[in-house]
């Protein structure tokens, strides 16, 4: 429990002062940040962490532009309306240049739109909801992390090589659990013709009752799993699977479980052999990694989480994109955000020009249990460039008018 | 079906579960009349501290049990601190104001649970035995779901032995029955209700407790299981214990068949059940009719028209508004904008409330109607902004109609309660139903044409909007209409003896509120941009109630005095602190102890003080 | 010609007759007291006539036209008139508000959203207090009022609504003896003015004796004697039934 006791000693000391960094040097650049600081603690804090780090490491090297950058943080309490009221505050009162942050897919839309609207730059960092780049995707916003479709395409590439014919899925009954379950079993049904889905469960989201909801899985006799379950839910679904035996002789694939923010707390409950998108943290031995890992705990006493990883890497793609514009006019930072290539712990990304989808990549592996932990092995990280559909795929979902 | 057999019993111990959260709220109710909305923080608090102390006990069964019990007390004593410091300072205040007390607690505990316990979630790692199971008909059942099913009754005697067999029993029995025959024994009401929000929070304590095996604790407990619980208690009748856990049964087995028969609609599902029994069963499923009428004859007091001073200083106000954006820069043009909307949003409510008498759980369900009326008018029909502007109320105005037409027989906490199950179905669907809503995405995209895209032209225009109808609303509370509801809200039955329609005058009452708040809405989402079921939520629907409550309920003046006040505050404090729930709540707190009857009733108290020496 | 005239009414509560078979009829300006022991069906029969119970048997006209079957708002709109036996006003109203209020709704004004209403027959509302000699207390909230000035009040706010029959539900109970005779007797000389049929019930049989024109009784629900005053003392199946002995009584 140390980890945790030291996490939340830390956490607690940013809680005290909403973030405002200072470099010395010109005038700062101002990044406008708006999170779900309150209402999603558990991820926003060391996502907020890394942000720091990655601030002042940037400072350190001579900043942006010869300039230093400046994060200023904002907490929208989960709701898309209070975050967009706040974009007015950074944008008008506090005239930052760029606005950044959401957590919560809502929350990451209403500021695409609000830039939209008012002609600003927004990056967004840890939405997945595809709507951001493709259906509601703007000239103006620019999404960081690998979308909903991209964790369920490889996921679906995955379920595709094993001999599971009979399918089930279960899934919070909101748009990214139905975007999920939606992509999964079309892209599975595509490579494999032969399976089948025979039936589906939808609790609402953070009120799983899983007793029932695992009996009425286990009714269903599948021999595949899909689950999009996360968070408390999981908790609730994986201790009674575990005692009813759901996943016994069963495969599960699981998006998102091997983020440590979701496998942390199942403790020494945390199935074995999921095949599960996720992070493996510190057991990422890249030069690259390592650094970051190193700063990060050597700041904050606790280990980079999968939020920690998005947190840094947005400031990271901000600067490149700010550097390769040379300006911070809204329209030339539009054009220099498209294609700039940027540096992340877990490897080289960049902005694409064709829907501004940033391509950092996605862990896949399998769960397992080290002593009392769950862990992702045989994990392999593919470049987020080779998840997305085609060109013609891409230009088809994105309107017209977002160029 | 072979499943059908673990399905009940699954369904039963949910059913236990429900029963443990809902027999402390039920309890405190039905002695004190309090609707206890930190009940679910209390259950929260009830799971940290029992993870605190079941993961420093040995983990055998016998120290389980033991860590449990103990649980229990801390939480009881937490309710002893939370009854005598706040909750006893408010009995004498006006019925509902206690609610927004408890509620400021609500906000305090969160973000004390976050500091003491850190943001990630703490389950309880579970030893062996907790994770054993039995053969049920083919099917591996969890054994502790066993103990969890023994539980619920093993409670439900314990509790009908204390209530039936011990003098302190008969006295809460007498006092759930008749408060005022009970002081006038000489009974110590103050011990009396002490001792049972103890109890209740205990019980609160106990069922976070013994949730620990098969969830976490975690900080969404709170609001996840206050709507939980009062929906048992409100089916199975306010203060009645047996009904509890009639309705417990009825709803855990009612879901755990609803999750494999029809499994998108599990949340609607409960609120449906309560809506039906309700309807059929207006008190529930074992309870009895309120008492209300005595506490009814602490009557309002008697409503005057404001003074000219006070219509001096409004006029000033407005003035002042409608200069405002020549005052102030961009963005707080975009918080008075929301003020605006604020104060439709608590005047609307205010009028069904206070001079209508019918308390609300789910006033945002109309502001949501009439925003995504707007929007969805603008999605499918490339609806201009007038029209949108036109349609919200419409559209507002007719479902709170159909919904008055059902519940106009309800009256108090049940009507309250009904309000709050109308909204959390309007809510799921709009959560849930991505091809119409877009579901929690929301419609995007609802921008004002561009004449009213600069912050200042729409901020007049809401503020003309909003002004005007709480002028229209004001007139209309002085109007005859105004005098006959509120005569309906007086006394029912002298109403109906003069010829007054009480029941029309309240669907009507609805109608407009409804029409106002969903005009609200619609002004909202084009100002942000946007429709999102968070416009919908309970803590969207407490904010009315907050507003209304804390600017007064017995003046016109109070909502509007609430809404900005509320606004203000709220925005300062979001960002100023991350702490802003906790000293919000503790301001909600000393409001209402400092003013029971709200800022503005306390003002018209020492103004009439003033004009009287 | 009477104003109400009830014929065979009777009312059942599972399985228990309450009232049966009862007729009689009131004319205009005529005070008809309903007197019977506690339990003999006085309260149900009272709330039939003002439709807050519906019979199973029989009928009541209201000037030839029925109204049993109809709820307590129409039967008022009928024009009946009611007090309560726990008062009931509005209390958040004045005391002419109150009255007003009564107006209002008898003229149908209801539903009017913009003119206020206190600017609507002050002066009837006044002139209707003066009868019942709370005009310096107009401007009194009801909460404030002593007991027997809002009993007055609601016979001013009964009187609002021109009703051609009042009905006084125990209008006495919980006032002094002398007020009790002089609001009776305010109540007898309003209904002569006006042509008002009074029908009431009373514990009190000083102030039946005093006020009423004519007495009915009821016993087990059934109607077992009607006359006037000297009447109903001598008739010995009353002083069997209700006085018991003979010699007790109120």
């Amino acid at each position: 429990m140390e980890v945790t006791r030291r996490l939340v000693l830390g956490a607690s000391g940013a809680l005290a002062m909403p973030g405002l960094l200072r470099a010395q040097g010109g005038t700062p650049i101002r990044i406008g940040e708006i999170n779900s600081y309150t209402a999603q603690p558990a991820f926003t804090l060391p996502y907020r962490n890394a942000m720091q780090l990655a601030v002042e490491e940037t400072n350190a090297r001579g900043g942006v532009l010869g300039r230093p950058l400046e994060l200023i943080t904002r907490d929208d309490a989960g709701r898309p309306q209070d975050a967009v009221r706040l974009a007015g505050e950074l944008v008008n009162d506090l005239k930052v240049d760029v606005l950044a942050g959401a957590y919560l897919s809502n929350v990451g839309l209403a500021l695409g739109e609000y830039a939209a609207q008012n002609k600003r730059l927004y990056v967004a960092g840890e939405p997945l909801t595809d709507a951001m780049v493709w259906e509601r995707g703007n000239r103006y916003t620019f999404r960081l992390r690998p979308s909903t479709y991209m964790q369920a395409s490889i996921l679906a590439e995955e379920a595709a090589k094993l001999p599971a014919k009979r399918w089930v899925t279960v899934s919070p009954n909101y748009e990214f659990g139905q975007s999920a379950v939606k992509w999964f079993r079309q892209l599975l049904s595509a490579r494999r013709p032969d399976v089948q889905f025979v039936g589906e469960q939808w609790p609402a989201l953070g009120r799983v009752d899983a007793g029932a909801t695992v009996q009425a899985l286990e009714g269903m006799r599948p021999d595949g799993i899909l689950n999009v379950l996360f968070g408390t839910d999981l908790t609730n679904f994986v201790r009674q699977g575990n005692t009813r035996g759901l996943f016994e002789r069963r495969t599960v694939v699981s998006l998102l479980t091997g983020e440590p923010e979701y496998l942390d707390p199942l403790g020494d409950e945390a199935p074995e052999g999921w095949i599960v998108t996720g992070y493996p943290g510190e057991a990422i031995d890249t030069p690259a990694h390592k650094a970051f890992a190193g700063a990060y705990r050597a700041k904050f006493n606790a280990k980079p989480m999968c939020g920690s990883l998005v947190g840094y890497a947005l400031i990271n793609s901000i600067a490149a994109g700010i550097a390769k514009a040379g300006s911070v006019e809204v329209e030339r930072m539009v054009e220099g955000f498209r294609g700039a290539r940027f540096d992340t712990p877990a490897g080289s990304a960049e902005y694409r020009t064709i829907d501004q989808q940033g391509t950092l990549g996605v862990y896949v592996g399998k769960t397992a249990l080290r002593g009392n932990a769950g862990v992702m092995t045989d994990w392999r990280y593919i470049d987020g460039k080779d998840l997305l559909p085609s060109d013609e795929v891409v230009r088809g979902l994105r309107p017209a008018g977002a160029n | 079906m072979s499943s059908i057999l673990p399905q009940l019993l699954t369904g039963l111990a949910t059913a236990s579960s429900l029963f443990l959260i809902s027999a402390g709220l039920t309890i405190i109710f039905g002695v004190s009349r309090i609707v206890n909305f930190s009940h679910g923080s209390l259950m929260m608090l009830g799971a940290y501290i029992g993870w605190s102390i079941l993961t420093r006990l040995p983990r055998e069964p016998e120290w389980f049990a033991l860590g449990i019990l103990a649980t229990a007390l801390a939480t009881a004593l937490i309710g002893v601190v939370l009854e005598m410091a706040v909750l006893r300072r408010v009995y004498r205040s006006p019925e509902l104001f206690q609610l927004l007390a408890t509620f400021g607690v609500v906000l305090i505990i969160q973000d004390v649970t976050l500091l003491l316990w850190g943001p990630t979630e703490l389950p309880l790692p579970r030893p062996r035995w907790l994770r054993g199971f039995v053969e049920v008909a083919g099917s591996r059942f969890p054994l502790y779901d066993l103990v969890l099913i023994a539980i619920g009754p093993l409670v439900l005697g314990l509790l009908w032995l204390a209530l039936n067999r011990t003098r302190w029993g008969t006295l809460v029995r007498a006092a759930t029955l008749d408060r005022e025959m009970v002081a006038a024994l000489g009974v110590d009401q103050r011990r009396l209700f002490t001792s049972v929000f103890a109890l209740g929070a205990g019980l609160a304590g106990l069922g976070g407790a013994l949730s620990l095996p098969n969830a976490s604790a975690n900080l969404g407990i709170d609001l996840s299981v206050i709507a939980d619980a009062f929906v048992v208690v409100v089916v199975g009748g306010l203060g009645s214990l047996p009904g509890a856990f009639l309705a417990s049964v009825l709803i855990g087995v009612l879901q755990a068949f609803g999750i494999v028969l029809v499994p998108k609609i599990t949340l609607v599902l409960v609120f449906l059940v309560m809506a039906v029994v309700l309807v059929f069963r207006p008190n529930g499923l074992l309870g009895r009719p309120q008492t209300e009428a005595r506490e009814a004859t602490v009557a309002a007091p008697v409503v005057r028209p404001a003074p000219p001073a006070l219509r001096l200083l409004g006029a000033a106000a407005l003035a002042l508004a409608v200069a405002a954006p020549f005052i102030v820069g961009g963005y707080y043009l975009t918080v008075l904008t929301d003020a605006c909307v604020a104060i439709l949003f608590a005047a609307s409510l205010h009028f069904m409330m206070g001079p209508g008498g019918m308390a609300s759980f789910g006033h945002a369900a109309w502001f949501g109607i009439g925003a995504y009326a707007a929007g969805l008018l603008l999605h499918w029909a490339g609806a201009p902004m007038p029209l949108g502007l036109l349609a919200a109320p419409v559209a507002a105005g007719i479902v709170s109609g159909l919904f008055g037409w059902f519940v106009v027989r309800l009256s108090g906490v049940y009507l309250a309660m009904l309000t709050l199950a109308f909204a959390q179905i309007a809510w799921a669907v709009s959560f849930q139903w991505v091809e119409v809503t877009g579901g929690d995405n929301g419609l995007l995209g609802v921008w004002p044409p561009d004449w009213a895209r600069d912050p200042r032209p729409y901020y007049w225009m809401a503020l003309a909007l909003s002004v005007g109808v709480a002028l229209l609303l004001r007139r209309a509370l002085y109007a005859p209409y105004g005098y006959a509801l509120r005569a309906a809200r007086d006394s029912a039955p002298r109403a109906r003896a003069i010829g007054l329609d009480v029941e029309r005058l309240r669907i009507v009452a609805l109608v407009i509120a409804g029409a106002a708040c969903g005009l609200g809405g619609a002004i909202f989402a084009y100002g942000k941009g946007g429709v999102f079921p968070t416009y919908i939520s309970i803590p969207h629907s407490v904010e009315a109630l907050l507003m209304v409550l804390l600017g007064g309920l017995q003046t016109v003046a109070g909502p509007i005095i609430g809404a900005l006040v509320y606004t203000g505050l709220a925005d300062i404090l979001v960002r100023s602190t991350d702490l802003w729930r906790l000293v919000l709540g503790a301001v909600i707190v000393v409001l209402v102890v400092a003013f029971p009857e709200g800022i503005a009733g306390a003002v018209r108290r020492l103004w009439l003080r003033g004009r009287e020496a | 010609m009477s104003v109400l005239s009830v014929q065979g009414l009777g009312k059942s509560f599972g399985g228990v007759r309450a009232v049966s078979d009862v007729s009689f009829s009131v004319a205009p300006g005529e005070m008809l007291a309903l007197i019977g022991p506690n339990g003999a069906g006085k309260s149900t029969l009272f709330n039939m006539v003002g439709g807050q119970l519906q019979p199973d048997a029989g009928s009541v006209t209201l000037g030839g036209a029925t109204i049993s079957g109809l709820g307590p708002r129409a039967v008022a709109r009928q024009g009946v008139g009611r007090t309560f036996q726990i008062t009931a006003t509005f209390g958040s109203m004045t005391v002419r508000e109150n009255v007003q209020m009564a107006i209002l709704s008898h003229r149908r004004e209801i539903w009017r959203f913009w003119r206020p209403a206190a600017e609507r027959f002050g002066d009837e509302a006044d002139a209707l207090l003066a009868q019942v000699g709370l005009e310096v207390q107009a401007e009194r909230a009801t909460g404030v009022l002593a007991y027997g000035d809002l009993k007055r009040l609601e016979l001013a706010v009964a009187l609002g609504n021109a009703p051609r029959l009042l009905l006084m539900d125990e209008p006495t109970a919980g006032m002094a003896p002398a007020e009790r005779v002089a609001l009776m007797q305010l109540t007898r000389r309003l209904a002569t003015e006006r042509g008002i049929a009074v029908l009431f019930t009373e514990h009190d049989m000083d102030v039946v004796f005093d006020v009423a024109d004519r007495i009915l009784v009821l016993d087990r629900g059934a109607l077992i004697a009607e006359g006037d005053g000297p009447a109903i003392r001598a008739n010995p199946a009353v002083r069997a039934v209700y006085l018991g002995t003979g010699s007790g009584g109120h």
